[in-house]
């Protein structure tokens, strides 16, 4: 009673908090929370964080996977679900026999993928980056839209609490696959409660072999149990088998749902009193797929774009005043090398780190981050400049990202942080297309990376075209995005596989 | 399942308040929020307004003239400036004008060009309810576009603004904003002297197709010289001149801009000539009603019966050769408070007309930029919204809030006001930062504002408020006159 109680106190704290943390958008919630992404298991091992990973590790031997129960959002999402049909279908769930096999092929297909920097492999396994990424493309647009109405409400107020945000498909297959995900991971939950956690999670398996050996367990006192079975009928981890009086603590998450239904007090929640044996099942026909590898496509943007559609004129060629003039969309270019952000090191180190849970880009203030589309790095942050560039004040996805796949940057280490350099293309610059004078690159390139030179250095009437200097060049991507030129910007960034200090 | 449904219902009645919000606001294309108004409480007086004799064709002039450059716009959405592509409100502009016209008001000033081309039709189907003898028409040749400089193309802007008016006859024809263009003086004779427009109008004026032929005049000084030593010199007769009077260009247009000329010196050479004035942005746009707070302060204190925009009106009105002053009055509201002021004027006195000067003196300490919101400048083939970038600007830099220092203890809430208010008021993509600098709309600009320059120190402002720089905010917050 009071292990399930303090449980799910616990849980819904967490849950909340965490949640709130995947979809602030304002950059003041981290300061506050960002531990409770840097918690989670497998960002932890990523990042090398020795120091949580040992007291994840301590806890579990101590208490079993409460870690699962309540630090886990993805674990938390399955018991409110499981939750909600319970509440119609009493008593639904039976014992079943652990698919072992399953679960450690799983775990062997991430440290596979871990080993071979197989970021994407990684990242659909990882439990908190999968609620991440339900997070951010589930609920982060409606969240967005709450807070644009309310941003509507406070302008009219001429109050500046609320203000709003674009929301747009930052990328498709990775809205697909987060989508696919949570239909998978519910309809599971609705079923059979924690199947994800004890069949494919590889955290779970891991938690769940040394929760084997943990201190306090769920034990059976026999001599008082009247086999009524009311605890098998309520383990929405289906690992009681009341017959034998045995729990499976690889799969036990130590919710205590079986305590309280319990009407001898014939379990407990405690040391071991006398010898327990813990019973390894064999495997049962349970299968679950895992989430569908859609196959990369590349991630189109459809988003409210300013359109102001233009009405027709009385008459042609006649100067009136006023109107706006149409915003063509602009369209990412294809980078030969993708651009990771400063604090990433490099590609490689990005691949091998990142579970792509999604709090950097949902946190990134200038729509600069966005999921990849590659199939190597699939929904592992990648960026462009479409819509705003990597502007130099800011480190927010340095100071969010959990897994060390981004590291920590102050600014002044940033702005010395060559991620990419610039290229012309000649054949898209307004100067050459539209003959007007332009310069607006060089004139917004924050490392004066951009000189203005003749198109024709012969020639001293020739129009002022920009020239990158690639040894100053940071990448951050100003003059991609202020360039004129639509739908292919004139000048673009191309990525570096490493990043340098100049 | 119920906090679904509850859950839609808030967002429902969320969306409600929201679109109530907005459609509550009317579109106002100016920026002349000036609440707070006695003036605007009561309702005018009829057959009480102030008219003034045209000593050549004796017409008896409202001193008030509808100006119809600022139309209401048909509500589409309630924040934002899309609003430039909303259509005008007709039922709205009737109304207005019928109250108008029952209030006294006879003069309604229009240009081909003006709300994006719609201004002539929108005023023709609300003055053509009247009878054509209760009002006179302005309307100007608007051929700023080089290719309507050639003598057809000219003519035929001239027919269709009759045709759009639904009149026979236009009372009074003004070249349009002479004065501007990168070469004005090449600019002039090209729109009216080279292709013999300026003989047409005389002979349009001589058939009584024209009944008054006049110019209005922005920009380059040289050519309202010119324009008037051509009528010393006997080559034309002008019968009146429209020009920019209040009291802050009355000693200060020069030292705001040094491309621009004093409106004392504009007036006093129509004086010497017996050119009647008539006078545009009385109030800058709104600008004059929008004080920052230590100048409105001192307005209201003076008198807290007048609303801030009436000391405006009253100072225009004041100058005895003034024909009519106009104002866009975009609300009812707008034209309730000016009639107010006009039925019957009161004049300024002495003391008072220079209570105005002082209060002009220290407007100019303010560094606002001369932006009326006129959109001439529009539209900028890059998408950017330059006025609403200006009135955005200026806005905060009457409500304080445009933080020089990073150390000053508002800063953190001056900046935040004007960043979210600046993504508020102008789309990311309109901003001051996609200004390439081509230029283009810089001849068209009446108060003849350096824009490209203008807009490439406000987005470095805005860089430097992003980065917290005080070094870059100090540097960006000088005026043009610190600079040189």
């Amino acid at each position: 009673m009071r292990l399930k109680t303090i449980r799910t106190a616990l849980a819904a704290v967490f849950f909340t908090l965490i949640t709130i943390l995947l979809l602030d958008f304002t950059g003041t919630v981290h300061h506050w929370l960002g531990w409770m992404a840097k918690i989670q298991f497998l960002p932890a091992v990523l990042a090398l964080n020795v120091v949580v990973v040992a007291l994840l590790v301590l806890l579990t031997l101590v208490f079993g996977r409460i870690y699962c129960s309540v630090i886990c959002p993805l674990g938390v999402m399955q018991d409110l679900i499981s939750h909600l049909h319970s509440r119609r279908a009493k008593n639904r769930f039976t014992y079943s026999k652990a698919l072992t096999w399953l679960r450690l092929a799983m775990l062997a297909v991430l440290v596979v993928a871990i080993a071979a920097g197989l970021g994407s492999l990684v990242a659909l396994l990882a439990p908190y980056s999968t609620y991440g990424r339900i997070a951010a493309g589930l609920l982060q647009p409606i969240y967005l839209w709450v807070n644009n109405a309310l941003a509507a409400i406070a302008e009219h107020y001429h109050s500046y609490a609320f203000y709003s945000r674009e929301v747009w498909m930052r990328s498709l297959p990775t809205f697909v696959l987060a989508l696919a995900a949570f239909v998978l991971i519910a309809v599971l939950a609705w079923r059979g409660g924690r199947t994800y956690c004890n069949t494919i999670c590889p955290v779970g398996t891991v938690l769940g072999y040394l929760a084997k050996f943990s201190w306090l367990k769920v034990r059976f006192d026999a001599d008082k149990c009247k086999s009524c079975s009311l605890c098998t009928k309520n383990c929405k981890a289906s690992c009681i088998d009341h017959t034998t009086h045995t729990v499976d603590h690889t799969r036990c998450v130590a919710c205590g749902n079986c305590l309280s239904k319990c009407k001898f007090d014939a379990l407990y929640y405690g040391p071991a009193r006398k010898a327990q044996q813990a019973a390894t099942a064999p495997t049962e026909e349970q299968t679950a797929k895992t989430a569908p590898a859609d196959e990369a496509r590349r991630a189109f943007l459809v988003g409210g774009a300013i359109v102001a559609a233009e009405a027709a004129l009385a008459q042609a060629g006649k100067k009136v005043d006023g109107g706006l003039a149409e915003i063509e969309d602009k369209t990412a270019p294809k980078r030969t090398t993708p651009l990771t952000p400063p604090g990433s090191l490099s590609a490689r180190n990005m691949a091998r780190h990142c579970t792509a849970c999604q709090l950097c880009v949902t946190h990134c203030p200038n729509d600069v981050l966005r999921p990849s589309g590659d199939l190597a790095t699939l929904m592992q942050p990648t960026m462009s400049y479409e819509r705003g560039y990597c502007r130099p004040e800011c480190t927010r996805c340095s100071e969010v990202c959990p897994t060390g796949a981004i590291r920590p940057i102050d600014t002044a280490t940033k702005s010395a942080t060559q991620i990419g350099h610039a290229v012309w293309k000649k054949e898209n610059c307004v100067v050459v297309t539209d003959g007007v004078s332009c310069g607006n690159c060089a004139r917004h390139c924050p490392s004066g990376a951009i000189m203005m030179v003749q198109l024709d250095p012969n020639n001293d009437s020739s129009p002022m075209v920009p020239a990158v200097d690639r040894a100053k060049c940071i990448g951050c991507g100003a003059c991609e995005y202020l360039c004129p030129a639509r739908p292919f910007a004139a000048i673009y960034v191309e990525g570096h596989e490493v990043h340098k200090e100049i | 399942m119920s906090k679904t449904y509850s859950r839609r219902g808030f967002l429902k009645a969320l969306g409600v308040i929201g679109t109530t919000a907005a459609t509550s606001t009317i579109v106002s294309c100016t920026s002349s929020e000036n609440s707070a108004s006695a003036g605007t409480d009561q309702e005018p007086p009829i057959g009480k307004m102030t008219y003034r004799t045209n000593p050549t064709t004796g017409d008896k002039v409202s001193l008030l003239g509808y100006g119809m450059m600022r139309l209401p716009t048909v509500e589409t959405n309630g924040s934002a400036r899309e609003e430039n592509d909303a259509e005008i409100d007709q039922d709205m502009v009737n109304r207005q004008v019928d109250y108008a016209i029952e209030h006294g008001v006879n003069y309604f000033d229009t240009s081909p060009a003006y709300c994006r081309g719609r201004s002539e039709t929108a005023t023709g189907i609300a003055l053509a309810r009247h009878k054509r003898n209760e009002y006179f028409i302005a309307t100007k040749l608007s051929n700023f576009a080089p290719e309507t400089w050639s003598r057809q193309a000219s003519i035929e802007m001239f027919h269709n603004s009759l045709k759009q008016l639904q009149v026979d006859y236009i009372d009074y024809l003004l070249l349009h904003a002479i004065g501007g263009g990168d070469d004005a003086m090449d600019t002039f004779n090209k729109r009216y002297i080279d292709n013999g427009i300026l003989d047409f109008l005389v002979e349009q004026r001589d058939k009584g197709v024209i009944r008054n032929l006049g110019f209005s005049y922005h920009g380059d000084i040289a050519i309202f010289d010119h324009a008037l030593k051509m009528q010393d010199d006997g080559k034309i007769k002008w019968d009146f001149v429209q020009i920019e009077l209040n009291y802050l260009d009355w000693k200060y247009a020069n030292e705001i801009n040094d491309r621009n000329t004093d409106a004392e010196y504009l007036y006093a050479e129509l004086v010497k000539r017996g050119l009647p004035s008539v006078i545009m942005e009385p109030l800058l746009g709104g600008r004059l009603a929008n004080l920052p707070e230590p100048l409105a302060g001192r307005l209201l204190a003076r008198d807290p019966q007048r609303t801030i925009a009436s000391w405006a009106f009253r100072y225009a009105g004041t100058f005895p050769k003034v024909l009519t002053v106009l104002s866009g009055m975009t609300r009812m509201e707008h034209l309730k408070e000016n009639l107010n002021t006009y039925c019957p004027l009161e004049p300024l006195n002495d003391e008072e007309m220079k209570f105005l000067e002082h209060i002009a003196e220290e407007y100019v300490s303010f560094d606002i930029i001369p932006c009326n919101d006129c959109k001439y400048c529009m539209p900028c083939p890059y998408g950017l919204d330059i006025p609403a970038i200006f009135v955005h600007y200026n806005k905060c830099l009457v409500e304080q809030n445009v933080p020089r220092d990073t150390g000053s203890p508002a800063y953190r809430k001056a900046r935040r006001v004007f960043l979210v208010g600046y993504d508020r008021s102008v789309p990311r993509l309109r901003q001051a930062d996609h200004c390439i600098g081509c230029g283009q709309c810089e001849s068209h600009c009446p108060q003849r504002i350096r824009i490209p320059r203008e807009m490439e120190r406000i987005s470095r402002y805005v860089d430097a408020l992003k980065r917290d720089d005080t070094k870059g905010l100090a540097e960006t917050t000088k005026t043009d006159e610190e600079e040189q």
